[in-house]
């Protein structure tokens, strides 16, 4: 079961890991983007906790990831802020007005995130995008739920597809995004995008695994 | 890092509050989200035009708010595009009862996040038309990437299609003339020196005394290759011919030549690239009719240049040529 409280758990965490690792992340997007990834999201996850410290009474999901995903919309700015706040206003449509869900269906609202932000960034897998991480991720996580496995290991499988997808960037070649006007020299740099995914879904699979 | 900003966070909050104090007489300052308008907005029955981008690039597009150019600009944080709040606000403030353009440059951020703007603007019942500014021949058009970005032409395209807006046209005609100057207009750049992001602290790449990036872009980043440096005509020649292939241009046309310095190059060497592109024109009996030679579109204090070749017909001449009255551009009034 996932709750509401573990969403706004997962936020508040992720927001503290942002800001720990905000500087590896712009100096990945340094080596082949404009070097404000981590400024950007780290701005950007201090608005979401901002949001949800003026939220009031009991929440649904729907509301509470609609206030994360209209925060990092408002105020990371960049490629980042729509399609992280897609990902966020598409879990909340996924999940509406319940406030604890079975495993299957968090699965199935990350999956509805990431079809948001599929839609909204028109990226392709092997693009070099942060795509190349969810989508190993999110395959892993439905795997290992059919095979029966708890969520907080099967979140553990995620982040560590996650983090082989992330890898898996370094030697692609870009082509969505600024790092795609470098073309050949895009190759041998790990995608920001891909890395601040796989700290969002580390996080999470560390507040469900109560580390 | 040294620059002339009190603090990191503040830094466009403050250079927006210089501006409405410098030029109060062309424009406002919204602080909440950052918009910069133009002070008798709206104007009733005009299309209204809007742009807006990340700071580090003025006097784009903050500089060409006023009469005869842009009704307003959104600014993002440095190199970092705007949110759709902003040009929400701003296309309602503007809107005079004839519809709205947004002039988007092509950056997969910038057109995220006026989608999502037009969206809310379309939401909101005003109509909302979209043009993409794409004009750098340094990027391969293909539909594997992002596509060109659009640089320098965007000042160009914001000037007329701004004038055309002024004459009262309606929202389909200056958005088909918006579209008719992208067609026609091509840029390449090139940076002598990297530039500093305020927020990150150090150069956003590094650039040896003797060479030079070609290729480059409005935010800092790298370009397609790096090269040893070479002399002024040499690395004109090098930015100009691809724009002139890529327009195809033919002997006789009449075209505007813009020389624009990335914020750290002087005008006295803009004036030598200018001279260069003029010759090599001249070589093909292309005819220069028009010129703009300046900072207009920069990478904060960058050093480098930009060449922009608009193809010119009567109209274009004609809108180029219509009185603007804003804080970077002036004439005719």
């Amino acid at each position: 079961m996932f709750s509401v409280a573990q969403a706004v758990a997962w936020v508040r965490r992720t927001a503290d890991v942002i800001e720990q690792h905000a500087a590896n992340l712009t100096r990945l997007d340094s080596a082949i983007g404009d070097g404000d990834h981590g400024t950007n999201m780290n701005r950007g996850y201090k608005a979401a906790v901002q949001r949800l410290d003026g939220l009031e009474g009991d929440q649904d999901f729907g509301g509470v990831f609609k206030a994360i995903g209209m925060a990092l919309i408002g105020k990371v700015g960049g490629a980042s802020g729509p399609l992280y706040g897609s990902l966020f206003l598409g879990m909340g449509k996924e999940l509406g007005d319940a406030t604890e869900v079975e495993d299957e269906r968090l699965a199935a609202a990350l999956r509805a995130g990431y079809d948001s932000v599929v839609a909204r960034g028109k990226a392709q897998l092997e693009d070099k995008t942060m795509l190349d991480a969810w989508h190993p991720a999110l395959e892993a996580l439905d795997a290992a739920l059919a095979e029966g496995k708890e969520l907080g290991p099967a979140l553990a499988e995620a982040t560590a597809a996650a983090e082989e997808g992330m890898k898996a960037t370094i030697p692609m070649i870009a082509r969505k995004g600024r790092a795609s006007y470098l073309g050949e020299r895009s190759r041998g740099h790990q995608d920001p995008g891909a890395t601040s995914t796989q700290l969002i879904l580390k996080t999470l699979a560390d507040v469900v695994n109560g580390h | 890092m040294k620059k002339l900003i009190n603090a990191v966070d503040d830094f466009v909050k403050e250079s927006l509050e210089g501006m409405q104090v410098a030029h109060g007489d062309l424009v406002g300052v919204n602080y909440d989200p950052f918009v910069v308008y133009r002070a008798d907005a709206p104007v009733q029955g005009k299309v209204g035009v809007i742009s807006g981008g990340g700071s580090g690039h003025e006097p784009m597009h903050g500089g060409f708010v006023g009469t005869g150019m842009l009704d307003a600009a959104c600014p993002g944080e440095v190199f970092t595009s705007p949110t759709p709040d902003q040009m929400e606000w701003a296309t309602k403030k503007v809107d005079g009862g004839a519809g709205v353009l947004h002039i988007v440059k092509n950056y997969s951020g910038d057109v995220m996040n006026f989608e999502m703007a037009a969206d809310l603007g379309r939401d909101a019942g005003v109509e909302v038309e979209s043009v993409v500014v794409d004009d750098d021949v340094a990027v391969k058009d293909s539909l594997y990437t992002q596509g060109r970005r659009g640089v320098g032409g965007t000042v160009l395209m914001e000037k007329i299609a701004g004038a055309k807006a002024e004459e009262g046209a309606d929202l389909a005609s200056v958005a088909e003339l918006a579209r008719d100057v992208n067609a026609n207009v091509r840029s390449m750049g090139l940076a002598l020196t990297s530039c500093t992001v305020p927020a990150a602290g150090q150069p956003t790449f590094q650039l040896g005394d003797d060479e030079v990036e070609i290729g480059i872009g409005i935010h800092g980043e790298p370009g397609r290759e790096r090269i040893k440096t070479e002399s002024a005509d040499q690395l004109t020649d090098r930015l100009t011919r691809p724009v002139i292939e890529d327009l195809k241009l033919n002997s006789g046309e009449q075209v505007l030549v813009f020389v624009n310095s990335m914020g750290g190059t002087p005008l006295a060497e803009l004036y030598v690239v200018y001279r260069r592109v003029v010759q090599l024109l001249d070589e093909g009996g292309v005819v220069v009719a028009r010129n703009l030679v300046g900072p207009y579109i920069t990478s904060l204090e960058m050093q480098g240049a930009s060449v922009t070749i608009l193809r010119l017909d009567d109209e274009k001449t004609r809108l180029w040529d219509a009185p603007v009255h804003t804080p970077a551009l002036r004439w005719g009034v």
